[in-house]
């Protein structure tokens, strides 16, 4: 599905990433964790379009989408998250979702501008299938809420059905569960879960082992810029170079 | 925003509130402020759609406003053309120049920006003072014809009014459908968040520039309705002054509104007639009207209602009690 090839990024004079490449299979739920600043983030921005690379390349299925801009790969079915969460505050829940489907809609701004035949019923689409998308992450009840008024927690679970408005082939989610509790982190697991089985692929940057090593079919770990291991979550948790990175030389 | 059925009242509301007026106001000096006022709800409600809803600030906007009269006036009085076609002509052209800076200035953001938009209409205001063989430099441009339809000329205070508010009606439900749409929306969603948006597939760059190209179209439209009201102009209506006007304008009225582009227009265009007394001290007036109203009433003025709606109930609740 998704396969990243040697990818390095360099910072003024700091390689943030080195050679790292790994291969996302269609389905699965595929975690990357590694402590603070070992370029989850920056690999993440680099893949969605949001940095531009230094070198290396990115393919998502079999096709070069290396540093093609954000909107582009919406189009080509791949979507994120945010770790600070980007929602539209100053619109409504179900607004948010609602631009999720921008790329479902045609109206452009002449055949707005003119309410033109057609503009109505595209309108009426959007708005049901953006409930849908709401009540698939349980927040449907606070669908005509302010987005910047809504709990933290639902503000997650707002981000991630505004993501699958876009009915996307692979989804990235940046630290879904950072600033969650306990319940909330196993709601987002299972939600997770269930996107799954409706066939979305899952590459899941996060902190929370708990979660990862529940729901993660295979990880990936960084450290400092380089990829350190791979493999299933038992693999990794066994792996001698993974423990020194978290805990240190014993 | 509301349901559909309360946005067509309101429009249908505020349409026979305006075509009444002239009946109210029959030949006073007002109907002809309130020429002006249709005009500038045009060129505030352009700038809104800019700064109100995509978030991207424009200071050249009486740039747009000018070049769209120059066009006009110097097609019409110049060159002999008749002035709808010019109307359109301009149009055409000031698009087409909007859409060709909005790629590389709307790059910037913020304060650059600001700046560049600034830029652009000081050249524009230069531009228009030093080319006198083309637009009559400082003292200006004279003999612009009015609008005319067969034997028909648009040549008093209350055709014009009707002239231009039945452009500044069609503008307004061109806007109002706008914001409401899925075109609106991806607009307000660049306001919140640029990268999410993109995230999202809304293709912000392109969608940016083509507000630019609207506001601008917009703009040039009331220019030309100006030019061939006033039947002549000079540079010092298209100034700096002007656009930052526009943007009181808008930021009085309230951001991100349609009607609020109206409120605004009208309250400064209005007031300098009710100001007179004060002579040049009235920008101190606007200076602390602009400070007050950035304080206490931040949404502008189309807030008022909803402000004033919680001690409606209030009164009435109490009126109750006592009855």
């Amino acid at each position: 599905m998704l396969r990243v090839e040697n990818i390095t990024q360099v910072f003024g004079g700091i390689t943030a990433l080195r050679e790292v490449s790994f291969s996302v299979a269609k389905g699965e739920i595929k975690g990357v964790i590694g402590p603070n600043g070992a370029g989850k983030t920056t690999l993440f921005n680099i893949i969605t379009g949001i940095y531009r690379q230094t070198s290396g390349q990115v393919f998502l299925a079999d096709k070069k989408i290396t540093q093609l801009p954000p909107e582009r790969l919406a189009r080509r079915g791949m979507v994120r998250t945010f770790q600070n969460v980007e929602l539209f505050g100053r619109m409504t829940v179900l607004e948010n979702v609602m631009i999720g489907l921008h790329t479902k809609s045609r109206s452009g701004i002449l055949s707005s501008a003119l309410k033109l035949p057609g503009v109505n019923r595209e309108e009426r689409r959007i708005r049901t299938k953006a409930l849908e998308c709401l009540e698939f992450a349980g927040i449907a009840d606070h669908a005509s809420e302010t987005a910047e008024n809504l709990p933290f927690g639902k503000c997650r679970l707002l981000e991630i059905a505004r993501a699958l408005a876009l009915e996307p082939e692979i989804i990235l989610l940046d630290e879904p569960a950072a600033g969650l509790n306990a319940r909330e982190t196993a709601d987002l697991g299972q939600l997770i879960q269930r996107i799954r089985t409706t066939g979305v692929t899952v590459v899941l940057v996060e902190h929370d082992m708990e979660l990862v090593m529940d729901i993660c079919d295979s990880i990936m770990v960084l450290n400092l810029g380089e990829k350190l291991a791979e493999g299933t979550p038992r693999e990794i948790q066994e792996n001698q170079k993974v423990i020194t990175a978290y805990l240190g030389e014993g | 925003m509301g349901t559909e059925r309360q946005v067509l009242l309101k429009y249908l509301l505020f349409s026979v509130a305006v075509l009444v007026m002239p009946v109210v106001f029959a030949g006073g000096y007002l109907l002809n402020v309130l020429v002006f006022v249709g005009i500038n709800t045009m060129l505030a409600l352009a700038l809104n759609l800019l700064l109100g809803y995509a978030g991207q600030i424009s200071l050249g906007q009486a740039a747009f406003f000018g070049l769209g009269a120059y066009i006009s006036g110097v097609a019409t009085a110049t060159y002999g053309m008749n002035p709808w076609t010019a109307l359109v002509l301009a149009a055409c052209i000031v698009g087409l120049i909007a859409f060709a800076i909005g790629f590389p200035i709307l790059k910037l953001k913020g304060h650059y920006l600001a700046m560049a938009t600034l830029g652009f209409g000081i050249i524009i205001y230069i531009f228009f003072n030093e080319t006198i063989d083309l637009t009559g430099g400082p003292s200006g441009l004279s003999g612009i014809p009015y609008f005319s339809v067969g034997e028909f000329q648009f040549d008093s205070d209350t055709k014009n009014y009707y002239l231009i508010w039945g452009f500044a009606l069609l503008m307004i439900l061109f806007s109002v459908n706008l914001v409401n749409s899925r075109i609106g929306r991806a607009l307000r969603a660049i306001n919140d968040s640029e990268v999410a948006a993109r995230v999202m597939g809304v293709n912000a760059r392109l969608l940016k520039v083509q507000v630019f190209a609207l506001s601008a179209v917009f703009s040039s439209i009331a220019g030309s309705l100006y030019a061939h009201t006033m039947t002549f102009i000079s540079p010092a209506s298209f100034g700096f002054n002007f656009s930052v006007e526009l943007l009181t304008m808008v930021v009085i009225g309230g951001l991100g509104t349609v009607y609020g582009s109206f409120l605004g227009a009208a309250l400064l265009t209005l007031l300098p007639e009710f100001l007179r007394t004060l002579q040049d001290y009235d920008i101190v007036f606007y200076g602390l009207l602009l400070v007050l109203m950035t304080m206490y009433l931040p949404g502008g003025l189309v807030r008022i209602p909803a402000l004033l709606l919680p001690y409606l109930a209030k009164f009435k609740a109490g009126r109750q009690e006592n009855a």
